[in-house]
């Protein structure tokens, strides 16, 4: 099945992108984003375990189920205000 | 509960004049301004950026946890994304309630928490070159339980 994944502020620089899509197989669960973003981008390791995720634009656990079609991003440390 | 956010300049007096009852006798009213200086180096502008469609959710929760844990009238949130200027405003958190003490409290914890939980990001620019500021790890309340299929 395929998610897109999003990327925000440092996480979008880092990678050069902000969004993309990504096979995983059925069953996966959020944390299989993280680990496929520190496989494919190895310079962001730290920032990847500093973020947590958001699925379909709500905070999710690591272990949420993924469902063909969700949006799952990768919210790094945050510094607004 | 006005809640906005935005790429356009932000204006207090529609936040005040949106919490304030006639039974409030305080409004408590925070301006988060670009300052030209961070950790020793001078700042040219600020660069914010925000998953949007949550960023508005938790701003509004945000809200709504304020409306809970305080006798307040109501609270508005404005926060501004995109390029700002050195002494532009950021943020905007008003809260009206009866006394003054509660509005205080209640404002300055909205702002603490619009900070620890909100997904928005500043870029700081200086002379040369810029970064992303490193920020709070956000922590997730506890987790409802999946609903059984």
């Amino acid at each position: 099945m395929q998610i897109t994944v999003r990327l925000f502020a440092a996480l979008a620089e880092g990678a050069g992108v902000r969004s993309f899509p990504l096979d995983v197989p059925p069953g996966a669960r959020a944390a299989a984003v993280r680990s496929a973003l520190q496989a494919r981008y190895p310079q962001m390791q730290a920032l990847c375990e500093r973020s947590v995720f958001a699925v379909n634009a709500e905070y999710a656990a690591a272990d949420r189920l993924l469902y063909d079609g969700d949006e799952v991003a990768l919210i790094p440390p945050v510094s607004g205000g | 509960m006005l809640v906005q956010l935005t790429q356009e300049p932000l204006e207090a007096e529609p936040l005040v004049r949106a919490v304030r009852r006639d039974a409030s006798g305080a409004v408590a009213l925070f301006y988060g301004v670009v300052r030209n200086h961070n950790e020793g180096r001078g700042v040219l502008f600020l660069e914010y950026e925000a998953y949007p469609e949550l960023a508005e959710k938790q701003l509004r929760a945000v809200g709504e946890e304020l409306l809970r844990q305080y006798p307040i009238d109501d609270v508005a949130i404005a926060h501004r994304t995109g390029r700002l200027e050195i002494g532009e405003t950021s943020l905007l958190v008003a809260v009206a309630s009866a006394h003054r003490a509660q509005a205080l409290e209640a404002c300055h914890a909205a702002v603490d928490r619009i900070k620890q939980t909100v997904p928005i990001w500043k870029k700081e620019h200086w002379a040369g070159g810029g970064v992303w500021l490193d920020g709070q790890p956000v922590a997730l309340p506890e987790q409802q339980p999946e609903p059984a299929s």
